[in-house]
């Protein structure tokens, strides 16, 4: 009996060490070959800094690329990349994860956040411990963070979509929003420009209707798309900022044959929305490329942990292939701008529906 | 005459000592220990040691009650639902001025109510199981949450709020002191008061029980009232974890409990089990999680090891001891 | 024999000879379900109009087509005292296994590809019969343990990727939107599931089997019964079900992802026991896991549609499941109170 009792452990024991040392391309640094020699040097000066970067979560193409992005200009650096993602969009599961840096002594995080203020504690005691903290794509608040890689602009975001969906309806009728969790607040920011666009005169012609939660979850986005067309009739165009809803939204529009008469723009990965740009239910899209956005990060984070800025408003570095870039303001706190955002529609769709 | 004694308990021989669950858990635990110290250097520091357990001690509060609550074979999957309605309410009051003191003591208050309203229901209701009344109460606690706060995060609590879950007493830091008390207290409620002896018998035989004179309702009622009440200290620990509070706190903290208390022996079949068992577990598991996030595993991998864990951890026991098994209670 | 006598008179089927109202309700408990189903939809046609449109109803039996083929295999979990926490990750994993043989092979016939989510399925569900029959682990932690795993090996298996609607071909999507007759397939083949589930829990010696070893196992095994092999199939089916089920959602939603249906399994135990499932095992009926299924679909459907603040959607969601239970058992209280009255002493 206790010969099973010590045969399982053994074998627990053995599976836990094959999957930790296992060779995965993710675990940069953490793995192939003997774990003690890579995974636990502390970094020293002059040593090979390591910088990590956290992820929403796990299984994202949007993610993963990101993640791509960032080891690409980490490594671009002769240093090592740590890359991490939970299994849940939970801000629970990230402020673990930062604990865990913290504990490796990292020399740079950079956190593609669940929530914005629900770091902060987490995040002060990584900076508190020497760590530069930077986020990308989904900001942390500003106490949380040294400075922030945006994208886009979330003003140019709002501001885009809505002349893109006057365009789309010729400037009058009824539009609605699908967004993602009523909590994101990306998303959040985004509408609210929206709708300050809207404010506009040359848009009197446009009503908002409603602005509905998928919650980023494929049958919810559905039944919502679904409502949305019931409840309003006279629905002309939807507008879904993110990519699980816009692709929720193509298809119902496509089952229904509603391609002439509701109009769909929003931001979507190219691969989700290739089938219905080619077909025309959404006319054109937008986003941007979210390995440039690691690749970005990637590099502030560089540039921080080398001394080359400190974060401050007007401070410029070079970031790779991407040239130079300064850093601007952004509320009370201060961020790095990727660039416009992108335009997908039927003419480019076909080569970056592969990339991501 | 011999006395009578409420449960059967094995002459104790070195190897049937030896043999019990608890043991197990303790060698799989140091099997843990030795593999995460092999695969990071990180993992045997004493800061780090310590503050691993601030990562991993918030949601332990409640895996003390729910331990009573398998036991009486019942089960609460709102205890995630609670603890964002008390969060969320505390952080409401506070916002609109309340002091944070007294919203503190609203929480523990609003916890302890859900978990009254949820034995309350179970109670009043016996054809409904514990399952269907819990996830009724989960999407409807959390549905208020989400009513009061809407898309909104409140924060910027006062600093002495924050020490909660990042303050330390000495070295020790204070979310283990507090689990340590909170531990010890269950731990004789369980074990060394009628109340517990009472807990066992319902949960292994629940008709004999009431016709024996234990008051079965008021016991149910109790036991998930301490329930909500322990989750509502998880909200606080929580909420100062995070320095602010949104809806959507908690989520999937439930299914983590169970899991912690199963692992830690405390059969669902009810009747069962040791405190102590499901203390290691939650060590066990908060170890395993943090040694292999120190070598970034990928969370996939990480979800692959823990449920062979869970698995293999329940099979051995069942394994060596064919004849007392579950006894095709409930689930 | 001995558990066939036991289930007859466990299921009521004992002459009536007075009946108060409340006993007749609940000889049709599923009666009182379909009484809240209907003033759902009076009371959400009341504030919007374009509900019970044929168009909208439609949608919703589509929407609900998968919710119900999952409630099918779940009920028999349940009437085995049994649960499973799994069928999540196992409707992401089948679906995803799915959605990549067809990008990698067009050509592949839809029937291919569904056969293959329910062979991946299958084998889920055969691993977690083996633990809960034969290692004799609860269902609860087997299937707990077991979601976790499958859920890691979908993100492994899908690489971190996505299967997107342009990857799949049109006949792999044609399985979710297409039609036969002039009914969406979803619901035909939920109809045809619910038609076999049917005809196995009432007329065939396994299905009834399966009420006794949930009813009282020990009794069950002692008439012979064997039990171990009742639950593997039980979870066997359940999981050739959730493969089925895998494949339809993503064709469904033409898109594969690894997070796919997380949390899934909650909704589905909500449907069973809305339906009538009583958790302790040994009764459920398919007419009650109908109306379960459609109760939720429509709760799901109507809520966006009645034009409530979205941050009220849980709230009320919650509370109607919770009023339908504790309907439920007011309702039972009456048969229970009749029965003991009509008893002889």
């Amino acid at each position: 009996m206790k010969k099973v009792l010590t045969l399982g452990l053994a074998a627990v024991m053995a599976a836990t060490l094959l999957a930790g040392c296992g060779g995965n391309d993710k675990e940069a640094g953490a793995s192939g070959g003997s774990p003690s020699a890579s995974a636990g040097q502390p970094s020293d000066a002059g040593g090979k800094k390591r910088l990590a970067i956290i992820f929403k979560n796990t299984g994202n193409p949007y993610g993963e690329k990101q993640m791509e992005g960032f080891k690409k200009a980490v490594e671009e650096n002769g240093d090592e990349a740590i890359l991490k993602a939970p299994d849940q969009p939970t801000a629970e599961a990230q402020i673990q994860m930062i604990e865990e840096l913290i504990s490796q002594k990292v020399d740079a995080i950079a956190i593609a956040a669940n929530d914005p203020d629900a770091l902060q504690p987490a995040l002060q005691k990584a900076m508190n411990a020497g760590i530069k903290v930077i986020s990308l794509d989904s900001a942390v608040n500003a106490q949380s963070r040294i400075t922030h890689v945006n994208q886009a602009d979330p003003e140019r975001i709002g501001r885009t979509l809505i002349q893109g969906v006057s365009e789309m309806i010729g400037g009058e009728g009824e539009i609605a929003i699908l967004s993602a969790t009523s909590q994101a607040t990306n998303q959040n920011t985004w509408i609210e420009w929206m709708k300050k666009e809207l404010e506009d005169p040359k848009y009197a012609n446009i009503k908002l209707v409603k602005v509905a939660y998928g919650d980023d979850l494929r049958d919810k986005s559905v039944s919502e798309t679904e409502a949305l067309l019931k409840s309003y009739p006279n629905l002309k165009a939807i507008i879904a900022p993110t990519t699980v809803g816009i692709a929720a939204a193509g298809k119902v529009l496509t089952d229904k044959g509603l391609k002439d008469k509701v109009k769909l723009t929003g931001l979507g990965l190219p691969s989700e929305m290739a089938e219905y740009i080619e077909s025309g239910v959404c006319p054109w899209m937008y986003l941007w490329n979210p390995i440039d956005v690691g690749y970005l990060a990637g590099y502030t984070a560089e540039a921080l942990v080398k001394g080359e800025i400190t974060g401050a408003v007007g401070e410029k570095f070079t970031a790779g292939t991407l040239g130079e870039k300064e850093i601007v303001a952004d509320g009370d706190g201060t961020q790095v701008m990727l660039g416009d955002p992108f335009k997908f529609d039927s003419g480019n769709i076909a080569e970056w529906k592969e990339v991501y | 005459m011999e006395p009578r004694v409420l449960t059967s308990k094995k002459p104790l021989t070195l190897k049937g000592f030896f043999l019990q669950w608890e043991w197990m858990l303790v060698l799989l635990f140091i099997a843990v220990i030795v593999m995460n110290v092999n695969l990071s250097d990180y993992f045997w520091d004493y800061n780090n040691l310590r503050d691993a357990t601030m990562s991993f001690l918030d949601k332990a509060f409640i895996v003390l009650p729910m331990v009573f609550i398998i036991i009486l074979a019942d089960i609460d999957i709102s205890v995630g639902s609670i603890v964002a309605l008390s969060s969320v309410i505390m952080a409401d009051l506070y916002a609109h001025g309340v002091p944070m003191e007294l919203a503190l003591i609203v929480c523990l208050a609003v916890g302890t109510l859900c978990g009254y309203i949820n034995g309350l229901l179970i109670v009043k209701f016996k054809e409904l199981s514990s399952v269907i009344v819990t996830l009724s109460t989960m999407i409807i606690y959390r549905g208020i949450a989400y009513i009061l706060l809407k898309d909104q995060s409140v924060g910027k609590f006062p600093k002495w709020f924050n020490y909660l879950g990042w303050g330390y007493v000495g070295s020790i830091p204070f979310i283990l002191i507090a689990f340590a008390v909170f531990a010890v207290l269950f731990g004789i409620l369980l074990h060394k008061t009628t109340f517990g002896r009472k807990v066992y018998a319902i949960g292994s035989n629940p008709t004999a029980s009431r016709y024996s004179g234990v008051q079965v309702d008021r016991i149910k009622i109790i036991v998930f009232t301490l329930a909500g009440l322990m989750s509502a200290v998880t909200a606080l620990f929580l909420t100062s974890r995070m320095g602010s509070t949104r809806p959507n706190i908690a989520t999937g903290y439930e299914l983590d409990v169970i899991a912690m208390v199963v692992l830690g022996g405390i059969s669902t079949a009810g009747g069962k089990g040791r405190m102590i068992g499901a203390i290691l577990a939650v060590f066990l598991i908060g170890y395993l999680r943090y040694g292999l996030g120190l070598i970034n595993i990928s969370a996939q991998t990480l979800l692959i090891v823990i449920g062979l864990l869970l698995i293999f951890a329940v099979s051995v026991p069942k394994l060596k001891w064919k004849g007392t098994g579950a006894k095709g209670k409930a689930v | 024999m001995f558990a066939d006598a036991a289930l007859a008179v466990g299921t009521g089927q004992g002459a009536a000879t007075k009946t108060t109202i409340s006993a007749k309700f609940a000889k049709f408990r599923e009666l009182g379900l379909l009484a809240v189903i209907v003033l759902i939809c009076i009371g959400v046609q009341i504030r919007n109009p374009s509900f019970l449109t044929w168009e909208n109803i439609n949608d919703i039996a589509a929407n609900t087509a998968i919710l119900s083929i999952l409630s099918v295999g779940m009920m028999l979990v349940i009437i085995t005292r049994g649960i499973d926490l799994s069928i999540g990750a196992t409707l992401a994993l089948s679906g995803m296994i799915a959605a990549m043989t067809v990008k990698a092979h067009p050509g592949l016939h839809p029937l291919a590809a569904l056969l293959l989510g329910f062979a991946v399925g299958l084998a889920c569900g055969m691993v977690i019969g083996f633990l809960v029959a034969k290692v004799g682990i609860l269902p609860i932690i087997a299937t707990l343990g077991m979601m976790n795993v499958f859920r890691g090996l979908t993100y492994e298996a899908s690489g971190g990727k996505w299967v997107s609607a342009h990857q799949m071909p049109d006949s792999f999507k044609q399985i979710a939107t297409g039609s036969m007759l002039g009914i969406n397939n979803l619901i035909v083949i939920a109809v045809v599931i619910y038609a076999v589930a049917y005809y196995f829990v009432s007329h065939t010696r396994t299905g009834r089997q399966v009420y006794a070893v949930g009813s009282n196992p020990e009794s069950a095994e002692i008439s012979g019964i064997k039990t171990k092999r009742i639950l593997w199939l039980v979870y066997t089916i359940m999981g050739g079900l959730t493969g089925l089920a895998g494949v339809l959602w993503v064709s469904k939603f033409a898109s594969a992802q690894g997070d796919t249906a997380s949390g899934y399994e909650l909704s589905v135990i909500a449907a069973c026991v809305l339906g009538g499932v009583s958790i302790a095992g040994g009764s459920g009926k398919i007419s009650g896991i109908i109306l379960g299924a459609v109760l939720l679909g429509i709760l799901n459907n109507a809520l966006p549609m009645i034009n409530v603040s979205p941050f009220w959607q849980n709230w009320i969601q919650g509370m109607i499941i919770l009023a339908a239970v504790v309907f439920n058992a007011l309702v039972k209280r009456g048969i229970d109170r009749n029965n003991l009255m009509r008893r002889k002493i």
